[in-house]
């Protein structure tokens, strides 16, 4: 059975750079960063061409944010092989907080019919993980988070939920919100060839209103939670740094646990 | 019940794990400000062994819903309980164990019930009856303040952001027990546990856990190595987790992977053992209280953020400081 499989991804920025608050409302600064498609939605990309690969069908990449989302993320998503693109750009989603945005997204996704719909399991910028759970939630699905090992057989999906000391095999009737773990799969690169069809798929742009977006739950006012400020964080290390070229490293370092009491 | 703080107890089939008692002791403080009680929810069998640990750590109320329904279908009657609960009773609010499965339960329920969640939470205190939020974001390098608009305040708590103390002797014996039992519909019973693996590492702390974490690195140069490590760990205690070399190389289980793409851990000692120090590795293990590193060259990042530095062959080095941990401990 052919599978219509969506994908959502975030543009995140790059960890090596910089990463810069707006001062005025702490949201992220999003031009004054590198941005590129998150790392771990690279490999719930992945995961959907496989299964596509294995059963047919679509994979539609589904981006919210500003031009950036598209030309950073999705872009390189449909580069990947993703086949059309949906992005849902809009000022009023500005500054939006995780369950906002799975609720913008849930008024995309909705009334579609998707089969599965994956996600990174976490960002890597706020990392919250609050966004898939919720989104399965908003559209009245069963949510299978942790994965690591994704299947479909016939009507069915099943998962591996990785655990600390092993993994949990669960199973849900389709459609399913899916979040993918970092390490499920070792994530392509875009071939050339990719990279110059992608420029031709089809993108569908969507604003709060086409969506059907109910404007007072999103953007800063709408959401819930709400930063209040940023601080610098004080670390002050010691760095007490020996050489272990009298051999006698191990000791001192003993010294230093017994003293702070590890031992 | 309008100024109980609950808690979500995390337990696996009873015992209970070690973030659970410190959201009770985050709760209880709370609740002194708020002018309630601390109030323990828990779901599943094993009440009969968590019960009196839970009452050791103070909760006014405990509300139990035992039996295998609770575990069969995943998080959805977990959400279940508490969306039903918080909507009927209306608590300040609730606080969950910042690791994948307390934020899932955490963010359906505030979706059900139209609320928000702050995540990622290592400190919190009440403003104006509000709870206002630390969270240490982008690796650790600055610190979010945050707040909610509106209660049910729900707040996933990192672990070892404040240490689990047990309720003074003052406070009354046990709290007390209310058996409540979920009507779940055929919404929640979509998604199934039809399978239990259990692979490594059974008997040590979860590496987002342990107060203390050893973890390894390529610098260790063989999977068998990382018995120097898990030796180690061992000596004091602690969890086992790995950098992302070593995870991609196969030497260790992902789960374990500490950074960016891995967990994020804040133990109270953090023992970087042939890890480099990557901006990425950094990101997950920064907000450690004490850092330790071992590591042969003397120009290695790691050195930058840790407390003790040895400089060393970790070959040399670790197998005789776990013998010389263990030597001490037998002393005393
Ligand atoms: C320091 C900091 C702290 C924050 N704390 C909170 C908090 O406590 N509570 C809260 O509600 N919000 C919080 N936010 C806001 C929140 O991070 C943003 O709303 C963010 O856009 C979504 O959350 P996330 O990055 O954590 O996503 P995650 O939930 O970690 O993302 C997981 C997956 O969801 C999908 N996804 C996420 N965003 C999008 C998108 N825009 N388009 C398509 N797919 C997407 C992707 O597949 C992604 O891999 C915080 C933001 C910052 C900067
Ligand atoms: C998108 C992305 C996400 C990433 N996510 C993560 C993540 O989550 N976690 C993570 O860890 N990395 C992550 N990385 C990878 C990261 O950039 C580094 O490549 C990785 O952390 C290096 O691991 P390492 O320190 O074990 O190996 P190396 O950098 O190779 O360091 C090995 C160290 O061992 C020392 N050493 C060697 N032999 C000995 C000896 N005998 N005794 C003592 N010391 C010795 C060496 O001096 C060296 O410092 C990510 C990278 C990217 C691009």
């Amino acid at each position: 059975m052919p599978l219509a499989i969506a994908v959502c991804v975030k543009r995140v920025p790059d960890t090596a750079a910089d990463k810069i608050l707006d001062p005025d409302d702490f949201t992220l600064d999003r031009d004054s960063v590198e941005a590129i498609l998150g790392p771990v939605d690279e490999v719930a990309v992945e995961e959907a061409l496989r299964l596509k690969e294995a059963h047919g069908g679509e994979v539609t990449v589904v981006t919210a944010g500003p031009e950036g989302a598209l030309v950073k993320a999705a872009r390189k998503a449909l580069s990947m092989g993703c086949d059309r693109a949906i992005h849902l750009t809009d000022p009023a989603l500005h500054g939006s907080d995780a369950l906002a945005v799975a609720y913008a997204l849930s008024m995309v996704l909705a009334g579609r019919p998707f089969d599965l719909i994956l996600c990174g399991s976490e960002s890597t910028d706020a990392r919250t993980s609050l966004v898939p759970p919720a989104l399965a939630e908003f559209l009245g699905l069963p949510g299978l988070m942790a994965a690591k090992v994704v299947t479909v057989d016939g009507a069915a999906v099943r998962i591996h939920r990785e655990r600390d000391n092993g993994y949990d095999v669960i199973e849900a009737a389709m459609p399913a919100v899916i979040g993918v773990n970092w390490g499920a799969n070792e994530p392509r690169y875009p071939s050339f060839k990719g990279i110059q069809t992608a420029k031709g798929k089809p993108v569908e742009v969507l604003g709060v209103a086409e969506a059907g977006i109910d404007a007072a739950r999103v953007g800063l006012e709408g959401s819930q939670s709400r930063v209040l400020g940023v601080a610098a964080r004080a670390s002050a290390r010691r760095t007490i740094v020996v050489d272990n070229k009298a051999g006698d490293a191990h000791i001192k370092l003993a010294d230093f646990l017994q003293e702070e009491h590890f031992i | 019940m309008a100024a109980d703080v609950w808690v979500v107890i995390d337990h696996e089939r009873g015992a209970v794990s070690r973030v659970s008692l410190q959201l009770l002791t985050a709760a209880r403080a709370l609740a002194a400000g708020t002018g309630g009680q601390a109030v323990a929810l828990f779901a599943g069998p094993g009440w009969e062994q968590a019960g009196p640990v839970v009452a050791r750590y103070g909760p006014g109320t405990v509300l139990v819903w035992a039996g295998e329904e609770a575990v069969e279908f995943q998080t959805a009657p977990l959400v279940a309980m508490v969306a039903g609960l918080v909507a009927d009773r209306q608590p300040w609010g609730v606080l969950f164990a910042s690791v994948p499965l307390g934020k899932e339960v955490a963010a359906r329920v505030a979706a059900r019930l139209g609320a928000g969640v702050l995540a990622d939470v290592t400190g919190i205190t009440i403003e104006g009856g509000a709870p206002v939020a630390e969270h240490p974001a982008f690796g650790g390098a600055v610190v979010v303040r945050k707040t909610l608009r509106a209660g049910p305040f729900l707040i996933c708590l990192k672990p070892n952001a404040v240490p689990a103390v047990e309720a003074a002797a003052a406070t009354p014996g046990s709290p007390a027990e209310e058996m409540v039992t979920v009507a779940l519909p055929e919404a929640a019973r979509r998604a199934r546990v039809v399978e239990r693996v259990d692979t490594s590492g059974a008997g040590r702390p979860a590496v987002d856990q342990a107060p203390v974490v050893v973890s390894g690195g390529r610098g260790l140069q063989d999977p068998a190595n990382f018995a120097l490590v898990e030796a180690l760990a061992d000596a004091l205690d602690g969890g086992v987790g790995a950098s992302r070399a070593a995870v991609d190389a196969g030497w260790y289980p992902h789960a374990a992977q500490v950074g960016q793409t891995g967990k994020t851990v804040s133990p109270q000692l953090y023992i970087a053992v042939g890890i480099s120090g990557a901006i990425q590795h950094r990101a997950g293990m920064q907000t450690a209280k004490t850092i330790v590193a071992i590591n042969k060259d003397p120009d290695s990042p790691i050195f930058a953020l840790a407390d003790f530095g040895v400089v060393g062959d970790l070959f040399d080095v670790v197998p005789k400081l776990t013998e010389e941990i263990l030597r001490r401990k037998a002393q005393r």
